[in-house]
């Protein structure tokens, strides 16, 4: 895909490498977000990665993950959460909701319109069926992230993070108690419990 | 149906608090969802949460727009955006303002230990979330087979993950599920 030219006015040459990085405009930054997000099928992530870092060189690879993090550890759909720390950076408040626009509202769009199919054709058998089957790999590619992120866990044979794991998985999955009840007693164990084994390393 | 005076006010209320509680992302938040939606309110059926689940993986964007499904089906396309904007406007108001909190005070250590802290809950609870879409998908053998091939290859293999859900629906549509 050809680098888009900036449609605000950027005096910039972008073929120089290593230069000041190049500030995106308002529709820049919600276009950029609108094309990440509708390439992105099963998580946006990757292109949010591609195209912010090795496209447009708008952060290098520790600012992306550094902000990531932060995304990540708080709570809420944690792409969206980047979608608007990161055009805030740029363009404050008015960078952030372009970003956000962008990101949400195209594929909003597509959802809205394939739930009012569903809503309208939902009772086809043909359909049904067809869905059914999207659930069950749909499912398992879940279990994939769930193994993927078990690994570093298990390969530092973390064994309290690993009940905790086990015990939020039987509360919720199993035993089906509400979310927040479950995080209110969860939360601070893992904290404190994460604490004191990093003491216990240093010391 | 249970007896809703304001579908949108509950939709709201109901995504809005969720949002805050969805540590790890959308796909942590989907046994609280489906408690919501399906117990709670009877917004859904068992399988029409299942559908849903699949319409928005198949879907692109984030994952997060799983509840604009439940809005839509709950409200039409004002419920489609109440829910989103519910889902996603809080937290994002709240990473706005820790980013740039921490971008004055550039003490970065104490958002790593919680990360820390909070990954084998986030992996809990999407592990949790996996289990609840299987008991209604995954009714046959032959279904959980395709769960499984999905889940060893996904993990193994860096095909894009968009095949494996369209070899899910060809199958399901040709009645072998």
């Amino acid at each position: 895909m050809p680098p888009e030219s900036p449609p605000v006015a950027a005096p910039a040459p972008d073929a120089s490498a290593p230069s000041p990085p190049h500030q995106p405009g308002l529709l820049e930054l919600f276009l950029a977000f609108a094309k990440m997000s509708l390439a992105g099928f099963g998580g946006v992530l990757v292109w949010a990665r591609r195209s912010i870092v090795e496209q447009h060189r708008w952060m290098t690879a520790e600012e992306f993950n550094e902000t990531f993090a932060l995304c990540h550890f708080l709570p809420g759909p944690n792409i969206v959460n980047l979608s608007v720390v990161f055009g805030s950076r740029f363009r404050g408040i008015a960078g952030g909701l372009a970003a956000f626009a962008g990101l949400v509202g195209p594929p909003m769009v597509i959802a809205t319109i394939l739930a009012a199919l569903y809503a309208r054709y939902g009772d086809i058998d043909v359909l049904r069926r067809t869905l059914a089957g999207v659930a069950c790999a749909a499912v398992g590619l879940l279990f994939a992230v769930v193994f993927k992120m078990m690994m570093p866990l298990l390969k530092r044979r973390d064994v309290t993070g690993l009940v905790i794991l086990a015990a939020v998985f039987v509360a919720i999955g199993l035993i089906r108690w509400p979310l927040q009840i479950v995080l209110l007693v969860a939360i601070p164990l893992s904290i404190a419990t994460t604490v004191l084994a990093r003491r216990m390393v240093r010391a | 149906m249970s007896s809703e005076s304001n579908p949108i006010a509950t939709l709201v209320w109901t995504f809005g608090l969720m949002s805050l509680f969805a540590v790890g992302g959308a796909n942590s938040a989907i046994p609280e969802m489906h408690r919501a939606a399906v117990d709670v309110h009877h917004w859904l059926t068992d399988k029409q949460f299942a559908d849903v689940f699949a319409i928005s993986q198949l879907s692109p964007g984030p994952n997060v727009l799983i509840v604009t499904l439940i809005g839509y089906s709950v409200a039409g396309v004002a419920g489609a955006l109440a829910a989103t904007v519910a889902m996603c406007g809080p937290t994002a108001l709240l990473a706005y303002y820790v980013s740039r909190f921490l971008d004055r005070s550039r003490d970065a250590r104490w958002p790593a230990m919680i990360q820390a802290a909070l990954v084998p809950l986030s992996i809990g609870l999407m592990a949790a979330s996996g289990l609840i879409v299987a008991q209604t998908s995954d009714q046959s053998w032959i279904a959980v087979l395709i769960t499984i091939v999905a889940a060893a290859l996904a993990f193994a293999t860096r095909i894009n993950p968009l095949w494996m859900l369209l070899a899910g629906g060809l199958l399901g549509f040709a009645g072998v599920i």
